[in-house]
């Protein structure tokens, strides 16, 4: 009988369909509960594991929330100073241009301080990934407003909401590099549902396939979450991220190769 | 027929109790604790063990990778 | 093999001596005066040959960047510009000696501050041995005072770049860098093929992963770092100090100056001494570390000491504490892009240190 099956019985190596990959180390991270960050670097590190590239992968880390992505990664990977990323995975694709390179930035990092970078990169071609977590707000600082931040959106340097008219508007960065001809695939996904999640693990997946191919630029924004800057559980800010952040950028692909 | 099983075992010390793998668990097998781990945090950890079917929904959304999954037919 | 002979403005024949280094990578962007140096690796093409990789970058930022980028990689790059544009660069530069990479940043100096001329000056002393940047570091600093030298100095400097895992500038200006001289140029050298144990990479199986950062959040941490790199900078003063002596041996005075004041400089000693004056010449070729000790021997034996340079006085705080009180020390400087002559030199010996 099937009830009788006991759980010694189902936990053996055979039967095993999910374990966190060997690439992410056993550093605790330092993300607060529920961040969208632990799950964006864990299918990141499961895309370059089971594809066997640890040994080819050369990453570059934001100044931001990620900024020690390299402890949690085990891969080689550079600290940028903020913004910065792409100039700096610039040189190491154009020096090593076998390697898989990518870059991670927040919104601040890839859309503020770091635009122009992020739109030569992405306007020369670098054969690079851009992985750009969007969550509208600066985390580490401690909730300060973003170039994505929404209109309206309370933060702690918008604190009676964003008024476009004297803070200017949220800034569409992904609709930007996706009008470059550089960029060879641009999509925005989410991993707040396992169904995006998966969705994304296979936008990354295809990122790193026409990396391979020397095809360009590819870009995948993350939509994602900040419970702590957004004063809100993390249940909550997903369900939030939904109404509020999917309608101004929706899910999808931006750009997508003619196969 | 063949019944699927499955079983999760949750890195209570790592787990933030953060909840979002108990909202996208299908079946309703995971629940939040009343004790808290060495970090103070309500862990996840499979209350209804019976109902689980290995999906692996909630090790796939976990920030923190603290959920191993296993899965039988039976 | 032989040396071969060429004639050169300053700027090319750093580009040249880059691409016969065996340079990987050249990140830079165009400002008066060294833009000659990012044309000439255009025009010559080395990704054809060496496979060197010349970009022209969307900045000054995004350059250093790059460099910060291939250094870590384990490559030989480099990035040149003029002063705005190495002010721009400040940022990456101090995240580079804060991860302790080694690469080449070429300055050839123009007048400031602010947009300032495009003419040569000696005005950016301070920023290069003191810092640039924030928090402490220290670039190891080279002055060329020769086209010769400006090309002599890819090489050494990335031999110091390596040795020490340090950033390396050569501050030169705006006179060599567009001055034609004779130079003689080494013969091409292979680019490397090993990476030191420290690039990133790629992580094989056999090491741990390589982490190249300037953070560290433990301040315990931090100041273990701060310690190693003054112990470092503590090492480059003891080894890697140069300069060049012209006629010290009798001097009664003492003429400090480097790059092109101590061109002017050369010139003076010769004019002094038909006078009846013994004057004698020190020339930094390192301005990090500072001929300090050797300043200081010297004091010993002059009557007085004037540092020039084209500006309104950097060096020479660092001659003073040379010195140490033994000797007068003064400045003498023409500034704005305007390069001092050998006669105003000798006035300004007479008047400041002869005669006062």
């Amino acid at each position: 009988m099937a009830e009788a099956t006991g759980i010694k019985e189902i936990i053996k190596p055979e039967n095993l369909v999910y374990k966190k990959t060997k690439l992410m180390t056993d550093n605790t991270l330092s993300y607060c509960p529920g961040c969208g960050h632990g799950t964006a670097h864990r299918i990141l590190a499961e895309v370059i594991d089971e594809e066997g590239l640890q040994s080819q992968t050369i990453g570059v880390s934001p100044v931001g929330c990620s900024v020690l992505m390299y402890n949690y990664l085990d891969v080689d990977m550079q600290e940028a100073a903020h913004g910065r990323a792409p100039a700096v995975a610039t040189a190491i694709k154009r020096l090593l241009p076998d390697k898989f390179v990518f870059t991670y930035q927040g919104d601040g990092d890839l859309a503020a301080i770091g635009t122009s970078e992020t739109i030569h990169a992405c306007n020369r071609g670098e054969n690079i990934l851009i992985i750009f977590i969007n969550n509208g707000i600066y985390g580490m600082t401690g909730g300060q407003m973003a170039p994505t931040t929404l209109e309206g959106m309370k933060t702690s340097t918008s604190p009676y909401g964003r008024d476009v008219k004297t803070m200017g508007n949220p800034l569409k960065m992904t609709d930007i590099v996706a009008t470059l001809p550089g960029t060879y695939y641009v999509t925005r996904q989410s991993v707040h549902t396992p169904a995006n999640v998966r969705k994304t693990k296979k936008a990354i997946r295809k990122a790193v396939q026409y990396q391979k191919l020397d095809k360009g630029t590819c870009f995948v924004e993350i939509v994602s979450n900040c419970p702590s800057g957004w004063k809100m559980t993390p249940v909550q800010s997903n369900k939030w991220m939904e109404e509020n952040m999917f309608p101004f950028y929706p899910l999808g692909d931006m750009k997508t190769p003619e196969e | 027929m063949a019944k699927i099983r499955g079983s999760i075992i949750v890195n209570v010390d790592k787990c933030k109790g953060c909840e979002v793998c108990m909202v996208s668990c299908p079946t309703g097998t995971i629940s939040m604790a009343k004790e808290v781990n060495g970090k103070g945090y309500n862990y996840a950890f499979p209350a209804n063990p019976e109902l689980c079917i290995g999906c692996a929904n909630c090790a796939m959304v976990c920030p923190d990778g603290v959920i191993t999954v296993y899965k039988t037919k039976i | 093999m032989e040396k071969e002979l060429r004639l050169m403005k300053g700027n090319e024949a750093v580009a040249e001596a880059a691409i016969r280094a065996g340079v990987d990578g050249y990140f830079g962007y165009p400002i008066t005066p060294q833009t000659e140096i990012i044309e000439y690796l255009m025009e010559a093409n080395p990704s054809q040959t060496t496979g060197m990789v010349v970009l022209q970058a969307e900045s000054e930022i995004a350059a250093i960047n790059m460099v910060y980028g291939g250094a870590a990689c384990g490559k030989k790059v480099m990035t040149s510009s003029s002063s705005p544009g190495i002010s721009l660069k400040q940022e990456g530069i101090t995240y580079i000696a804060g991860a302790e990479l080694p690469c080449l940043i070429v300055n050839v100096v123009r007048g400031g501050p602010g947009l300032g001329t495009i003419q040569p000056a000696q005005s950016d002393y301070f920023q290069s041995v003191k810092g640039g940047g924030h928090g402490d570091y220290h670039l190891i600093v080279l002055a060329p005072a020769s086209v010769q030298e400006m090309a002599d100095f890819v090489d050494l400097g990335f031999e110091l770049a390596f040795k020490y895992r340090n950033p390396v500038l050569m501050l030169s200006d705006g006179a060599i860098g567009q001055m034609m001289e004779k130079v003689y140029l080494s013969p091409q050298k292979e680019r490397s093929k090993v990476f030191p144990d420290w690039a990133t990479t790629g992580k094989p199986a056999t090491r741990e992963r390589n982490i190249i950062t300037s953070l560290d959040l433990d301040p315990n941490g931090q100041e273990l770092f701060n310690r190693k790199l003054v112990a470092k900078y503590d090492k480059i003063r003891e080894k890697e100090v140069r300069y060049e002596e012209f006629q010290c041996e009798d001097a009664e005075y003492l003429l400090v100056a480097y790059g092109t004041s101590a061109r002017v400089c050369q010139k003076s000693v010769q004019l002094a001494r038909e006078q009846g004056i013994r004057v004698g010449l020190l020339r930094p070729i390192t301005l990090f570390p500072f001929p300090t000790k050797r300043i200081n021997e010297l004091a010993d034996r002059v009557k007085g000491i004037l540092s020039v340079e084209m500006s309104a006085g950097q060096m020479v705080e660092d001659v003073l504490l040379a010195a140490n009180g033994k000797v007068p020390v003064w400045h003498f400087g023409r500034m704005g892009g305007i390069v001092t002559t050998p006669e105003e030199v000798i006035e300004n010996l007479k008047s400041k240190i002869i005669g006062g």
